[in-house]
């Protein structure tokens, strides 16, 4: 049974078909390598990657925005939104600097994404 | 113990204010939302109408005529915002052109200066984007258009720095008359007043009642109106009525003294007095009607539509006077032309008081001056530099498409009347105003009444109580911290 | 006075990578003047990622997108004032400007950039009738609030439109607690891309109501309610199908438009397609000197495409400043049946390099079709896609050596059926 989708791996969007094959899938209309990936991961274990902001102290905004560097499992996003309105980082702030390591032991970290 | 306790804030309730801080008294004026001018006197057309319209050996036609006079010199004193634009009626057929004959009749009558008929062509002379179909009109130099509610701050703020106390949240729930004197049973607690004048607008019925003078009842008129881009100015800069026709009064096409264009309002009895929701489709009608003297409204330059309540009563004129219950003043029913009457009215109810046997003694500390805002968008480079040098809040500009400063906000916050919402920074300021309607500069508003008066971002409301625009910190960390704070 | 070979009117995407690009090609007096108290525009407060794929080869979040441009300010000579307002810019170019630290300036500037970008369109613009109480914002208000002031505008929300900023919206505020009742959509079709109705919308099964609007607002201070409609083929509202939702926000992302509010007090006319000045291949104006590039040209839904208009503009600006512009043109472009559209409005072929990049806007979604640029009878190029959306701007690239073939005229973009 064909399963229909479409890729959220980049603002193209393309409309991608999949075939049981085995123990995974055949991936058709796909533009490049990660979209395959993506569909393979979205029937197996769907993955997001979660963009928000954390408080700071002493930033020129009471927030910066932050990001997991990698995508981390849909059902975790609403325990890790937790963690990071838990957290309070100091300034300074550089882009890139980890916010919580290996968030919710899913081996990926939450970034910054802008200074403060 | 109060000499005069006014009841409502409105433009008649801050002109009483106003005049009755020329004397030594003690005046306390009562509102019962966050601030002055909120109601009806928020939402209007902004005419000072020349005194033409309204019959003569009415109240209406009496005030008309003498308030529109007293604009100019108002204006130079308080700076709230006044152009003396002239008005036309306009006639399309000869019915309406009998019309116009009159309202020129009536208009000498009531004491009306600056009429005179023209016709068509010269009407496009003057205003070429107006309509071909104008056949007459009727031209009146001495109308113009004004801002309501900078008005009714302006009195209000002159009121206050001449000693007039305000007090805002106030609702007055019962009145006793004790004795020589009147008890004010508010939700802030009792207030004592010699004389209490009812000023009241939408809710003066309510509160005439109050003291078992039962004898009128203000029905909400409604009306909904559209306000145009600035860049729609060149539309027309003369207040353009259209000549009434089987009884109807048509719609007008206004500049307003803020330069866009306001075309309105519907005039239809609601049942509500607090419903101010618009229609689509009044809305529609509204600007089909406003087409027909003004050829070229583009409805994709609406930056805004609302409405306003207009306080009429059943007795289709002003109410002043003082009632069978002594030191009890109504000074109800003000709808059109309420707002050119306002300042002869106020003077009227200050010749009433004396009348009545209070002694009005001219206060010698009475300052008639209000200073004007500093609006960097009117000033010249040097006079920019000069201020910013002074105040540097000046160079930094919150409101983008109305180009208001920092500096501007800050003088609104602190001139003598208490701010708690954006919608008063927008009334005072113009911030929030214009084509983006404060999408850009409310967050930076709030910021900067936040910091000035000390209330919590959640704290500050829209307009009114329960208008809140925030509901809490994004962030757990965030209100924790704000509380060890 | 002071004196710039160029000024750049506005630090976002699009001013930072006209100023880039200027400065690539030798021009070494650069100023941008910036409003708010940071460079990178609008994109400070878009924090979600899918910016830079066509740019950067990575998918970067907004603040790291413009971090990126910042970061290659550094290692130049341009000069940058930020908390710097803009007043006017006389038709000799002196810039206006004011600023709390710097007081009142006048800027003389040989070469002047327009990148202010736009700005929503409000429940005023749209008409949305009903009560006036607190908590009607527009997307991105509601945007700035939460992503850089901290602060929830509301816990219940129906939104109005969309766009991609609505999109985001929704799962943004579902991220920070809130629950989302509804996207209506007017349109039979989404405005936004496809991608983010699966992972804003589909993801926390938040319906998407194509066809649909809100007729009126509830609620004397605060809102408390809409009432939703379904609209027939007119776009007017049915009234057997009103139905009420319940909330205490409203978010509209009902459009966004460019801000010309400096350009038209230059003197610059506006197309009204566009509501952006008429410009030329290299994002020149009709003003000497004047260039504009971005969403103060026309509305862009990638921000990579905004970047390579200033890219554009940059080039423009050092060919200007060299004296080697030439100001006619060979080509003028037009809008045919379908397109809403076309950027730029001329063409001058000694200004190529080595194609043109036409950008324009369908005006409604089509299947099996594709666009076609005539010169008169003669088909010049055409553009395959497998579906277009008014959602997403065309690119149509026509190489030089096609259009050096064809006798100067108007080009002409027409949706035509496959």
């Amino acid at each position: 049974m064909s399963k229909e989708m479409t890729c959220i791996v980049c603002p193209l969007g393309c409309h991608l078909t999949l075939e049981p094959e085995g123990e995974s899938f055949a991936v058709s209309g796909n533009k490049c390598q990660r979209g395959k990936k993506y569909a393979i991961e979205e029937m197996i274990a769907p993955k997001r990657v979660i963009t928000s902001t954390v408080a700071v102290d002493g930033g020129s905004y009471p927030v910066i925005s932050v990001k997991t560097q990698a995508a981390v499992p849909k059902e975790l996003i609403f325990e890790v939104m937790e963690d990071l309105s838990a957290v309070m980082m100091k300034a300074p702030v550089q882009v890139g600097d980890v916010v919580i390591a290996n968030v919710r032991d899913t081996g990926v970290d939450v970034i910054a994404t802008r200074n403060a | 113990m109060l000499d005069v306790c006014i009841i409502g804030g409105g433009v008649i309730g801050t002109a009483i204010s106003r005049e009755l801080s020329r004397y030594q008294l003690q005046v306390r004026l009562v509102e019962k939302n966050e601030d002055v001018g909120t109601e009806t006197t928020k939402a209007n057309s902004g005419i000072v109408h020349g005194g033409y319209d309204a019959k003569h050996g009415s109240l209406k036609g009496f005030f008309s005529a003498k308030g529109n006079a007293m604009y100019p010199q108002l204006e130079e004193e308080l700076h709230f915002g006044f152009r003396q634009t002239g008005s036309f009626v306009v006639a399309f057929n000869e019915t309406q052109e009998q019309e116009l004959h009159h309202l020129l009749e009536n208009g000498i009558k009531n004491g009306a200066r600056g009429l005179t008929i023209i016709s068509g062509d010269q009407v496009r002379e003057m205003e070429p984007h107006l309509s071909k179909n104008i056949t007459k009109a009727l031209l009146c130099t001495t109308a113009g258009v004004t801002s309501p509610y900078e008005l009714a701050v302006a009195l209000a703020e002159n009121a206050a720095k001449n000693g007039v106390e305000f007090t805002f949240h106030t609702e007055v729930r019962g009145i006793e008359k004790v004795e020589d004197h009147f008890v004010l049973h508010t939700n802030q607690g009792p207030i004592e007043a010699k004389v209490v004048i009812n000023a009241a607008g939408l809710y003066a019925d309510r509160i005439s009642a109050m003291i078992g003078q039962d004898d009128f009842k203000i029905n909400p008129k409604q009306g909904q109106y559209v306000l145009l881009d600035k860049d729609q100015s060149f539309l027309t800069d003369t207040v353009v009525f259209q000549a009434p026709e089987n009884g109807t009064k048509g719609v007008l096409v206004a500049p307003t003294v803020h330069h866009n264009i306001l075309v309105g309002p519907n005039s239809d009895y609601i049942d509500e007095k607090s419903d101010v929701s618009t229609t689509q489709d009044v809305i529609s009608k509204i600007l089909k009607a406003g087409s027909k003297s003004v050829d070229a409204i583009n409805t994709r330059k609406v930056i805004r539509s609302f409405a306003g309540n207009r306080a009429s009563s059943d007795r289709h004129d002003f109410i002043i006077g003082e009632t069978a219950v002594k030191g009890f003043v109504n000074v109800a029913g003000i709808e059109s032309p309420g707002l050119t009457s306002a300042p002869a009215i106020a003077v009227h109810v200050a010749d009433l008081l004396k009348e009545m046997g209070a002694e009005l003694t001219a206060d010698p500390n009475f300052d008639p001056t209000r200073k004007p805002y500093q609006r960097i968008a009117e000033l010249s480079g040097e006079e920019l530099q000069n201020l910013i040098a002074e105040e540097p809040a000046y160079g930094r500009v919150i409101c983008r498409c109305e180009s208001i400063s920092e500096g501007e906000i800050v003088d609104a916050i602190h001139r003598g009347l208490p701010i708690t919402s954006v919608d008063a920074v927008k009334r005072r300021t113009r911030a929030g105003m214009g084509r983006c309607q404060g999408g850009f500069c409310a967050p930076r508003v709030m910021e900067i009444i936040s910091r000035e008066t000390g209330l919590s971002m959640e704290e500050i409301v829209k307009q009114g109580e329960g208008s809140y625009l925030l509901t809490k910190r994004s962030k757990d960390a965030l209100e924790r911290g704000g509380k060890d704070a | 006075m002071l004196k710039y070979e160029l000024v750049v009117v506005g630090g976002g995407p699009a001013g930072l990578s006209a100023a880039v690009e200027a400065y690539e090609q030798g021009v070494r007096k650069i100023l941008i003047l910036e409003r708010d108290k940071e460079l990178g525009g609008i994109l400070n407060q878009c924090i979600h990622n899918g910016f830079g794929l066509h740019r950067f080869k990575e998918e970067l979040t907004g603040p790291e997108y413009s971090l990126r441009y910042i970061d290659l300010l550094k290692d130049t000579t341009i000069e940058t004032l930020t908390d710097t307002m803009v007043l006017e810019i006389s038709e000799e170019k002196v810039v206006r400007a004011i600023s709390a630290e710097r007081g009142y300036m006048e800027i003389e500037a040989e070469a002047v950039v327009f990148s202010m970008g736009c700005r929503e369109r409000t429940r005023g613009a749209i008409q949305l009738q009903g009560d006036r109480p607190a908590g009607v914002f527009t997307a991105g208000t509601a945007q700035r609030f939460i992503n850089m002031e901290g602060y929830m505008p509301g816990k219940r929300v129906v939104i109005l439109g969309s766009g991609d900023i609505g999109l985001i919206m929704a799962r943004r505020m579902t991220f920070e607690g809130a629950k989302v009742e509804a996207v209506c959509e007017l349109m039979p079709y989404s405005n936004g891309l496809t991608r983010n109705i699966v992972q804003c919308l589909d993801d926390y099964e938040i319906p998407l109501m194509l066809s649909h609007t809100i007729v009126k607002v509830h609620g004397k201070s605060r809102v408390e309610g809409v009432t939703i409609a379904k609209v027939d083929e007119n776009l007017r509202p049915i009234p057997e199908t009103y139905r009420r939702i319940d909330c205490d926000t409203v978010l509209l992302s009902v459009g966004l438009i460019p801000e010309n509010e400096i350009t038209q007090n230059a003197g610059i006319a506006v197309d009204p397609r566009t509501s952006g000045p008429k410009v030329g291949e290299l994002r020149q104006t009709e003003m000497e000197g004047v260039f504009a590039c971005g969403n103060v040209v026309h509305v862009h839904d990638l921000v990579d495409f905004v970047s390579e208009e200033g890219v554009l503009s940059g080039r423009g600006v050092a060919k200007y400043l060299k004296g080697e512009l030439e100001t006619t043109s060979n080509f003028s472009t037009a809008n045919g049946e379908g397109i809403g559209y076309v950027v730029p409005q001329t063409v001058n072929m000694s200004n190529v390099d080595d194609q043109v990049t036409f950008y324009m806007r369908v005006r409604s979604v089509y299947d099996r079709h594709i666009v076609r640029a005539y010169l008169g009878d003669t088909l010049v190029a055409e553009k395959k896609e497998r579906k277009f959306l008014p959602a997403e701007m065309v690119n149509f690239k026509i190489k030089k050596d096609i259009l050096s073939n064809l006798a100067d005229g108007e080009i002409r973009f027409v949706v035509e059926e496959v």
